[in-house]
């Protein structure tokens, strides 16, 4: 019922609006087309400068609500993300200059300018040395922000350094798999047809021994505050997108086709926790790139960790072989042994 | 040579098209298929407008989702049944609903509504020509972007839903039906309105192409032409060389989906499916292709608001357009580094960085072509003696947006601030600034300017007025705030941001977008009731140059027929923007020069 109320009172407004203008319009015919015109212009003139003055409070007032909630007020939590910011202050300097000029002088001549029948238009076809002027300038300025940004570009997707740690990470419709090397520090071999979402999430290859201390884990990832880390980043089925907006970078995960990314994390998520007083925070991982009616779930959190405490949890982790393979646990193997010594025995033989 | 070329039109007319005209014209070949470029350009802007309505209604639905995404509204289930059960707006449904606004408003609207309607209504008028080179082509054009309309619409119709994956259509998401139930029948049907649509675009640029250097009248050499013409014809170019691209693109995809090939699929595991027998592809090759006409398509949309703009603010300011020749070289390189440029979408899908530094190069590059236009624009305004017709406000609002838009593009083709900033909503502010409302604010301009012209009538002023500041405050209060989301990491194409601790800040700022998003929309809506009243109930034409405009569509009869000169073409004798040349406040391009006449 209410739909339908507002429905004929929007109606309603429109047709008032609508006979007000036509009756504007005859009056316009009535005052002859002069003068409406002059009428228009006035008004209209008047409404540049307006608007002129109302947008760029608008844009202090829009500013003075939204800055803090922006990552330009708070450091960046990773080494490259301080360098993001970096730029992303110079650049806004200077396209905000460009931008304050440009709009005053176009809304200033708009109303400057309005038709006036004592003033003769300057007939001013062009000038061969403003144009050099704004060719040359932008290009210059263009260039430094072009250095600048390279610079930073190649440190960003460049090795990373010797002493990093390798994390794999997987996306999934719509979750995130990431896989620690383990204790020899090299990922065992994998193939997408070995993938079995209960025990093998990723594709292990067994037979290769590398993978038997493989270490998987489902949406956290632990890293080491102030080590760098270097991800290795995949996909199970579409592209998704590695987005740690905190540390200002992001990365596509394509199936098929690994790319790479790595980043040096600066605070822990306990001192996060603390700098922004929100007992909430959490470093999440966003999937940036369309992957599905679930895309806008697709959440991972990055737990950034001291070195001590990344020890303890890595030392808990179960490498993935014994997961897929319960019998070759030496653990359950014990346990088993105290119960039944035979059967252990007869499984493994029957497994390999 | 180009008065020959018009003797021969003109004689050619007179035996088939222009004397059918006279004699036996029909409902059917008047109205429906029509060979006139005129009837043609008013068929494309009028079923643009009908996408534009739809397209716009999209994004008022899918921002009731996002701006009160706990609502809930029994009405949208009465409208959609399943695909809003419970009075809220699915997650599929709300994919849908964004994918099938990006690829209308991209391609229906603001290609097929803009350059279609702008490109066959101007040039023949503006050149001096009876007709398109050929009539029937361009006829063919139409309704190639008729079927892809029709086949699109009814892509919303299937029980599966439309194709959900995003106007970017990526595989392996857009190739396997499996992975999202959008990308089943929905997407075949998606391919084929966009391989139609192709066709279609193919057929009009070709044809504008061909008419713009072959069919000038006498007098009318290429740096006499006005800035539109150059602009529909850079256009054109643009779109013939990169339509191939999309269409050639398409086509593996639908190898891929339908034959079992493996162009774009490598690698992978379906849940619920197991793993596919694919290997091989590249799912970035398809990105490729696509960029390499989806960023030229950018300023297929961008170029023909840039003509008018440039056209319009020169009559509306009784002033030459300042620096012909250079607004003349910008659109050259801009139409040149259109093609230069399309791996800056791609800085995050592991593209060599080497290779990406060449792009951002190139990106950052065509900014020197767009100062350069700004600036010109704002020369064309010093000193002038401006006319605020409706037409002039938006085409000063473009300007604005143009500006507003154009130096985020400084930050994105950063690729060191495109890591961080990328797919996120500041890109959304950024593309919908300069490239979606600053358009339709070019394609406002156009329709106000040249309605006249079209009908015989003018629009209402009084609510041509009232659309353009709502619109151009609403556009500035929706995308504006847009910025700060992304500068706090807010990724685009969300359903719901309550389970991110990162976004949900944001809960009420969306909504207060969404509010006036419908404000706007419900603005636009007065416009179409303005557009088709006038049409019919407008006030009448009276005289035939009502802007004092020098170009020649405005030395036709009020209601041109088809021919639209009924005697000879006039002659050319000067370029289109003496205003205020020797104290004469216009001079029309069919005037004498003067003996003592200075040179411009």
């Amino acid at each position: 019922m209410s739909l339908y109320l507002s429905i004929a009172i929007i109606v309603l407004i429109f047709v008032v609006i609508f006979q007000i203008a036509k009756a504007s319009e005859y009056v316009s015919i009535l005052k002859g087309e002069e003068a409406s015109r002059k009428q228009n212009n006035k008004i209209n003139g008047f409404l540049m400068v307006v608007f002129l003055v109302l947008g760029f409070v608008g844009v202090y007032v829009c500013n003075e609500m939204l800055f803090s909630k922006t990552f330009l007020a708070r450091e960046a939590s990773s080494v490259q993300g301080e360098k993001v910011d970096q730029m992303l202050w110079i650049t806004l300097i200077i396209t905000g200059i460009v931008f304050i000029i440009t709009q005053f002088l176009l809304f200033w001549f708009a109303y400057k300018y309005q038709e006036n029948e004592n003033r003769k238009v300057y007939f001013f076809a062009h000038s061969t040395k403003l144009e050099l002027i704004w060719t040359a300038i932008p290009a210059i300025t263009l260039t430094v922000l072009v250095v600048f940004g390279l610079r930073n570009w190649f440190y960003f997707t460049g090795d990373a350094p010797k002493e990093a740690m390798v994390v794999e990470v997987t996306g999934k419709q719509f979750g995130w798999i990431f896989r620690y090397p383990g204790k020899d520090a090299v990922f065992g071999k994998k193939y997408y047809k070995n993938i079995d979402p209960a025990t093998n999430s990723v594709g292990i290859v067994w037979e290769d021994t590398y993978a038997q201390d493989d270490i998987l884990t489902e949406q956290t990832m632990y890293v080491v505050k102030g080590k760098p880390v270097k991800l290795i980043i995949g996909s199970r089925d579409v592209v998704h997108d590695v987005g740690l907006t905190h540390f200002r970078l992001k990365m596509d995960a394509v199936p098929g086709i690994p790319t790479t990314m790595w980043f040096t994390p600066k605070f822990t998520t306990k001192e996060m926790r603390e700098k922004t007083g929100n007992p909430n925070f959490t470093y999440e991982i966003s999937c940036d790139q369309m992957c599905g009616n679930g895309h806008y779930s697709m959440k991972g959190v990055v737990e950034v960790v001291d070195q001590e405490e990344y020890d303890m949890w890595l030392a808990k982790q179960k490498p993935q072989y014994y997961t897929a393979f319960p019998d070759k646990d030496p653990e359950a193997a014990k346990a088993a042994a105290t119960v039944a010594k035979d059967s252990t025995a007869k499984a493994a033989t029957a497994k390999m | 040579m180009s008065h020959e070329a018009a003797l021969h039109a003109h004689e050619s007319h007179g035996h088939d098209d222009h004397g059918h005209h006279e004699h036996h014209d029909t409902f059917l070949t008047k109205y429906v298929f029509s060979q006139d470029h005129k009837m043609i350009a008013k068929q494309f802007l009028i079923t643009g407008m009908v996408w534009a309505v739809l397209g716009g209604l999209m994004s008022v639905l899918f921002r009731l989702q996002l701006g009160y995404p706990e609502a809930s509204f029994p009405w949208l289930e009465s409208i959609l049944g399943k695909w809003a059960k419970g009075g809220q707006i699915t997650p599929e449904a709300y994919y849908a609903l964004v994918t099938t606004h990006g690829t209308v408003l991209v391609f229906f609207v603001l290609t097929a509504g803009l350059s279609g309607t702008f490109a066959n209504f101007l040039i023949p008028l503006q050149i001096g020509a009876r007709d398109m080179a050929s009539p029937f082509m361009n006829m063919l054009s139409y309704w190639f972007f008729f079927a892809a309309s029709i086949v699109m619409l009814s892509s919303m119709f299937v029980e599966t839903g439309p194709f959900s994956g995003g106007w970017t259509a990526y595989p392996p998401l857009s190739a396997l039906g499996d992975a999202s139930p959008g990308s089943k029948t929905g997407m075949d049907l998606w391919i084929i309105a966009m391989a139609l649509f192709v066709v279609s675009s193919l057929l009009g640029g070709l044809n504008y192409i061909a008419t713009i250097l072959n069919m000038r009248t006498k007098g009318m050499s290429m740096t006499r032409l006005p800035l539109t013409i150059w602009a529909l014809f850079f256009t054109a170019v643009l779109g013939v060389l990169s339509f191939p691209v999309l269409l050639s693109g398409f086509i593996l995809l639908i190898f891929d989906r339908n034959f079992g090939t493996s162009f774009y699929l490598s690698d992978i595991y379906v849940n619920g499916v197991g793993a596919l027998s694919n290997e091989g592809g590249s799912a970035i090759l398809f990105q490729h292709l696509f960029w390499f006409l989806g960023h030229p398509e950018v300023y297929i949309i961008l170029l023909p608001a840039m003509g008018m703009v440039s056209e319009i603010m020169s009559v509306n300011s009784r002033k030459p357009i300042f620096g012909y020749m250079a607004m003349l070289g910008s659109l050259f390189a801009i139409a040149v580094l259109a093609f230069l440029v399309w791996a800056h979408h791609m800085f995050v899908t592991g593209l060599n960085p080497f290779l990406g530094s060449v792009f951002v190069l190139l990106t950052l590059l065509i900014a020197v072509p767009s100062a350069i236009k700004v600036f010109n624009w704002l020369t064309t305004l010093w000193r002038g003696n401006i006319r605020f017709t409706p037409a002039m406000l938006f085409a000063i609002g473009f300007v604005s947006l143009f500006i507003s838009g154009g130096l985020t593009g400084i930050w994105l083709g950063n690729a060191a601030l495109d890591i961080h900033l990328h797919d996120s909503y500041f890109v959304i502010a950024h593309f919908h600034i300069v490239m979606g409302v600053a358009s339709m604010f070019g394609m406002f301009a156009g329709v106000y300017h040249w309605f006249p012209k079209m009908y015989g009538r003018y629009l209402n002023n009084s609510l041509g007025y009232m659309h353009f500041w709502v619109t151009l405050a609403g556009a500035y209060l929706i995308f504006w705030p847009m910025h700060y989301e992304g500068l706090a990491g807010m990724p685009r194409r969300y359903y719901d941001f309550s389970i991110w601790e990162s976004f949900k800040q944001f809960a009420e700022l969306n909504r207060f977008i969404s509010t006036v998003a419908m404000i706007v929309f419900a603005v636009q809506i007065l416009f179409l009731l303005n557009f088709f009243y006038s049409i019919f109930k407008g006030r009448k034409v009276t005289t035939l140059n009502p802007w004092q405009a020098n170009t020649l569509e405005w030395t036709t009869p009020i209601n041109p027929g088809h021919g639209n000169w009924p005697g000879e073409i006039p002659e050319v004798h000067r370029w289109p923007y003496d205003y205020g040349k020797d104290g004469v406040d216009f001079t029309p391009q069919t005037t004498p020069v003067g003996e003592h006449e200075s040179s411009h």
